[in-house]
């Protein structure tokens, strides 16, 4: 498996098959659509990813065809839901090179699971004034759990500050590690700015100081590259399904069995316990001990469909072909005059935020959605990243794989309008 | 697609927007409040200086904001002066209205100043954009929350 980082500079030029992007867009029915009369160009798949109708056809055929709850009944259909949510959970494992699907925890999101790793380490590992390394890249996904644990447990929290081009400062970081360090919680590409952090390092600077867990947020990883859990050494690994081409409604945690094994429940509920009596209960082994309640069925058939989805795209393929917009993106949008980047770490996804001189980026957003232009314009959740830049807010265009240069083409000439309109 | 998106940005939109009156802090304001879109990030502060007789003497602002928000906040500020309290909710009122209505409405509860609704006509074109009514209303719903004592508000 190769990291994101090491396949763009080695894309492994005999091997990289190229996408079919007729195709691929093809699978997409929402692109076929218009937006007030023009075609739709949809640039904020890091905020969330259009689906394909292999995602769309799994989640209407569980629905239509095998739906019950799951792990309850003896009868045909409760195990048919059983056997496609419990393939998802091993597809999960698959994509991420967990060990055992026994280490794929389905929550509602990456926030959940962020939100579960906090409390249940809280309850569980981590003591008044232990120290909880997160960085100033960070969405509000993974620092406010923090900030609640803080206040709760009375944890010290610590922030790897960023460089003027949007990378981690990796000094500063090892300067953070101590012996008091418990937990280093880290992005592993930035949904504002689109850095890849070196994660890998990190993990294993980490490491070489102490016991310390690391939690890594791949949301925005996922979708793009081959992510190996094991060859990264996360103790922690999420991300959620409607960034990686699949429905909104849950997401996945990776941990490590043994530790997971270690940590108390997080809700308590059905399907978690082995047992329960008016006295007492107790709780079943890792995941299940983590999913109170009935899971997201319908959707963990879609996320099984969607990781199937990249699969057979293939990464390599994917991130050729989205390193080449990103650079695209990058050249032609540097060439409009007044026109600011945010973000220009060497390491990069193919995300682009940046601002216009003459307009603010709400303005920018409204005028590029009424040429058909969807693009993300304010603060992307993650307030510190705009306040170490000191702006309020940027306009964001992310790519996914069905994103074409004509689409990037579009952005910039209806930028041009914009400079016509403001001056 | 540039026409309709004029009637929007109108020129003295463009003009207030980059060029903001009113834009400081007086010294004398007694009212002030903190208004805040959390979906963009726009924030502004108002300043108002009521009278004994509680007429606005003076209306001022500051902040950071988009074209919209800051032309609001700027044509805003002209319109309040030698207002009474109640005659500048009243204004707001019809202000909101104009801003989500297409028809004017039946009649007015105080009578309002027929010069101050034509200026802010000019701002009328968001009724086609309802994600940016917020950012017309913003220093509206900070200059009522300033009336009321409140020091923060928030628009989502």
């Amino acid at each position: 498996m190769t990291t994101m980082t090491e396949a763009i500079r080695s894309p492994g030029a005999n091997s990289v098959k190229a996408l079919d992007l007729e195709q691929v867009r093809a699978d997409f029915p929402v692109l076929r659509r218009e937006v007030y009369g023009r075609p739709l160009v949809y640039l904020d798949t890091a905020a969330s990813a259009q689906k394909p109708r292999q995602v769309i056809d799994a989640m209407t055929s569980i629905m239509e065809e095998s739906y019950a709850n799951v792990h309850r009944g003896v009868h045909r259909l409760s195990q048919e839901s059983t056997d496609l949510f419990e393939g998802a959970r091993e597809r999960a494992a698959r994509l991420l090179n967990a060990e055992s699907s026994d280490e794929i925890v389905f929550t509602r999101g990456a926030t959940e699971a962020i939100n579960l790793v906090a409390f249940c380490c809280g309850e569980g590992l981590l003591q008044a004034g232990d120290e909880v390394i997160i960085t100033a890249l960070e969405h509000h996904s993974n620092i406010v759990p923090w900030q609640m644990l803080r206040d709760r447990k009375g944890i010290v929290l610590k922030v790897v500050p960023m460089l003027d081009d949007g990378s981690l400062d990796l000094e500063a970081y090892r300067k953070l590690l101590s012996e008091r360090t418990r937990m280093v919680a880290t992005t592993h590409i930035s949904n504002s700015l689109g850095t890849i952090t070196p994660v890998k390092k990190m993990i294993a600077e980490a490491k070489a100081q102490g016991d310390i867990l690391v939690l890594v947020d791949g949301c925005q990883a996922v979708p793009h590259c081959q992510v190996d859990v094991r060859d990264l050494g996360a103790d922690f690994y999420t991300f959620s399904a409607h960034k990686l081409y699949g429905p909104s409604g849950i997401g996945v945690l990776y941990g490590r069995k043994e530790l997971l094994n270690s940590l108390p429940p997080y809700q308590g509920g059905g399907e978690m316990i082995s047992s329960v009596t008016m006295e007492k209960s107790s709780f079943k082994a890792a995941p299940h001990r983590f999913e109170a309640g009935t899971p997201a069925i319908v959707e963990a058939a879609g996320l099984a469909a969607a990781i199937d989805y990249v699969q057979t795209l293939d990464y390599d393929a994917i991130q050729a072909h989205e390193q080449g917009l990103l650079s695209y993106a990058t050249t032609q949008l540097s060439q409009i005059d007044g026109l600011r980047i945010f973000g220009t770490a060497p390491e990069k996804a193919a995300i682009v935020s940046f601002t216009l001189e003459s307009a603010h980026p709400h303005d920018i957003g409204t005028i590029l959605d009424r040429a058909g232009v969807a693009v993300r314009a304010g603060h992307h959740c993650a307030q510190p990243v705009m306040d170490r830049f000191e702006v309020a807010a940027t306009v964001r265009a992310s790519f996914g794989l069905y994103n074409t240069e004509a689409e990037v083409d579009a952005l910039v000439a209806v930028l041009h309008k914009v400079k016509e309109l403001f001056g | 697609m540039l026409d309709e998106l004029r009637e929007l940005y109108q020129e003295v939109i463009l003009d207030h927007g980059k060029n903001p009156r009113n834009f400081r802090h007086p010294d004398d304001a007694n009212r002030s409040a903190h208004g805040y879109n959390l979906m963009c990030g726009d924030t502004l502060f108002i300043y108002l200086t009521l009278d004994e007789e509680g007429v606005i003497t003076d209306c001022a602002f500051k902040g950071k904001g988009c074209a919209i928000s800051l032309a609001s906040a700027s044509l805003m500020t002209q319109t309040l002066k030698g207002l009474t309290e109640q005659q500048a909710r009243a204004l707001f009122e019809r202000f909101h209205w104009l801003c989500t209505h297409d028809e004017p409405p039946e009649e007015d509860a105080v009578e309002l100043d027929p010069e101050a609704l034509e200026r802010l006509e000019v701002l009328s074109g968001v009724r086609d954009f309802p994600v940016r009514v917020k950012c017309a209303t913003l220093a509206w719903h900070t200059m009522t929350a300033a009336l009321d004592g409140q020091q923060e508000v928030s628009t989502e």
